[in-house]
Parts: C-alpha cells; sequence; structure tokens
C-alpha cells in the first residue's frame, strides 16, 4: 500500500521573497501572498466554523492580521504555517461565539485509548465515491467532519487536506507531536467509522442505509 | 503484531513514516488480518476522498470580492497606522 503523499504549498524561498517585499511595504507582494493562500484559509476556516459566512470573516480577519503583524514575523517557520495560526485562532474564535453553551478548545479532553477503536470492519464497495452524485458526496463529507470534535477535525484538516506536516501542523495549533498524532489517528478512524454508513459493500438488492 | 498495536502505528504507516522493520511487521499481520486490512485500506480512503472532494472550493467571484475587501483594509490600516488591527 502506498504512504499518503502530502501537497506542497509553494516553493518556500519565493514565498519568504514576498514576505520580505511585504514587510518593506510592498502591497502587491502581500496581495500574491493572499492570492497563494486564500482558498486554503478559506477551507480550514469553513471546515472549524462548519459556516460560509463565519469563514468569509476569517479569511478577511486573519489576512488583515497578518498584514498588521508583518513585522512581528520572525521568519522562522514558513509564512503560510503562521498564517495558519492565526485563521485557526480567528475561526475558534468565530465557534465560540456561535456556541457559547459548548466548551470549544484544541486541548480538549481526551477519551481513553479505546474509544476510537474500530467497531465496525465491514469493507466498502470498490469505488465509494461513485455511488453518489458530487453534491450528494459533499454533502455527506460535510456532515461526516462537522461531527467530528474541533480539535479532531482542525488536525485532520491541517494534515489530511491541507497537507501541513505533522510539524507543521503541531506548530500552526500549538500542540506537542504526540498530540497532533494521537488526535489524527482517532480523526481519521471516526470519519472512516462514519463514512462506512455510506460506503459499505451492499448485497445486491439490499437498499439499507 | 497484534491487532492493537498495528492500529497504534497506522497513522506513522500511512503518512510513510514507519522504519522499516516495523513496516515489513505490519505489512505481514496485513497479509493474513483480514480486519485490520480493511481498516487500513479504508482509512486510506477516508483520507483520499476528503483530500480529493474539493469541499468549501472558494468561488471565484467570492474571492476577488473577499481579496480586494482585505487589500482595501490594509491600506486603510496602512493610513491610520499599526495600532488599528
Amino acid at each position: 500500500m502506498e504512504a499518503i503523499q502530502n501537497k506542497l504549498v509553494g516553493p518556500v524561498s519565493d514565498e519568504m521573497a514576498l514576505v520580505r517585499a511585504a514587510k518593506g511595504g510592498d502591497d502587491s507582494a502581500f496581495e500574491e501572498l493572499v492570492r497563494r493562500y486564500d482558498r486554503n484559509v478559506f477551507r480550514i476556516a469553513q471546515h472549524i466554523t462548519q459556516n460560509r459566512e463565519d469563514a468569509e470573516d476569517v479569511v478577511q480577519e486573519a489576512f488583515l492580521k497578518a498584514y498588521g503583524n508583518l513585522a512581528q514575523f520572525q521568519e522562522q517557520s514558513k509564512f503560510y504555517t503562521w498564517l495558519v495560526r492565526i485563521a485557526v485562532n480567528e475561526a475558534l474564535m468565530k465557534l465560540r461565539r456561535r456556541r457559547p453553551e459548548r466548551t470549544v478548545s484544541l486541548d480538549e479532553e481526551i477519551k481513553t485509548e479505546d474509544d476510537s477503536l474500530p467497531r465496525e470492519i465491514a469493507d466498502w464497495s470498490p469505488n465509494p465515491e461513485q455511488i453518489y452524485t458530487q453534491s450528494e458526496l459533499r454533502e455527506i463529507l460535510s456532515k461526516t467532519i462537522q461531527g467530528l470534535p474541533p480539535g479532531f477535525r482542525t488536525v485532520f484538516v491541517l494534515r489530511d487536506v491541507e497537507g501541513l506536516s505533522t510539524e507543521e501542523t503541531a506548530s500552526a495549533l500549538e500542540l506537542s507531536v504526540p498530540a497532533v498524532k494521537s488526535r489524527l489517528l482517532r480523526a481519521r478512524l471516526q470519519l472512516r467509522e462514519r463514512l462506512g454508513r455510506y460506503f459499505q459493500k451492499r448485497e445486491s438488492g439490499d437498499g439499507n442505509q | 503484531m497484534k491487532c492493537s498495536e498495528f492500529l497504534h502505528e497506522l497513522t506513522n504507516y500511512l503518512d510513510g513514516v514507519l522504519d522499516e522493520t516495523t513496516k515489513v511487521e505490519l505489512e505481514n499481520h496485513l497479509s493474513w488480518c483480514h480486519n485490520c486490512y480493511v481498516v487500513c485500506d479504508t482509512t486510506k480512503k477516508t483520507i483520499e476522498i476528503y483530500r480529493d472532494s474539493q469541499l468549501y472550493e472558494l468561488p471565484e467571484d467570492l474571492r476577488s470580492r473577499l481579496r480586494s475587501a482585505i487589500m482595501t483594509k490594509c491600506q486603510q490600516h496602512k493610513k491610520r497606522g499599526p495600532q488599528s488591527v
């Protein structure tokens, strides 16, 4: 089985050149950074907030904060990782405001080791994504990830959707590497189990969900 | 390797960061333990489906509206000075 390959987000040296130009007052360089990462920030924000308007606000606020604090960016990490950290914080703040009754934290209580042990082992159809139309599939994926605690879905999105490394994810979320790995495993297993309800291999003529 | 050990190494395995010895042990386990094979395969599919889903793509018209709003606010910020963010 092949390992999952990460997506790379732009050449780093080029990114640093843009950051330095932006620090020096070149707004077109900053605009280029916006152009480069706005889709990623929007995706991350919507995964965390599960709300489109909030995600739009987060994109604006995150870039504006990055712009205003560019002088403080130390260039020890990638600009993108730094930007993601700002965006995640903005998104979590939105979520807290929207759901004050629920605790929203990346450090939420981790249950026992057994809580995500697979219970459902049945195999999936060979091409599960083809059972549904594109919009049905998006609905299923969105509903499924929404059911995950914010701390889990944030780690999953940064690692598996956006392709940040474990170390970059840890740095962006201010978590330890073991904490990221533990949340990632649980997130992946929980999503797998929930998606199984839609993707399981069915006997012919069996219409049960 | 036991099933619980497989599960413990699953994330490292899927991320391609396992050392060679553990990888061989894990793949040996997968060759006879059908349940773990299914868990491994469907977890991998879960990741791929999400990664390829184009969930929450930013539409181009909204994208340019957001970008011009950001740049306008940045310029206002520059005029007003650093305390305004």
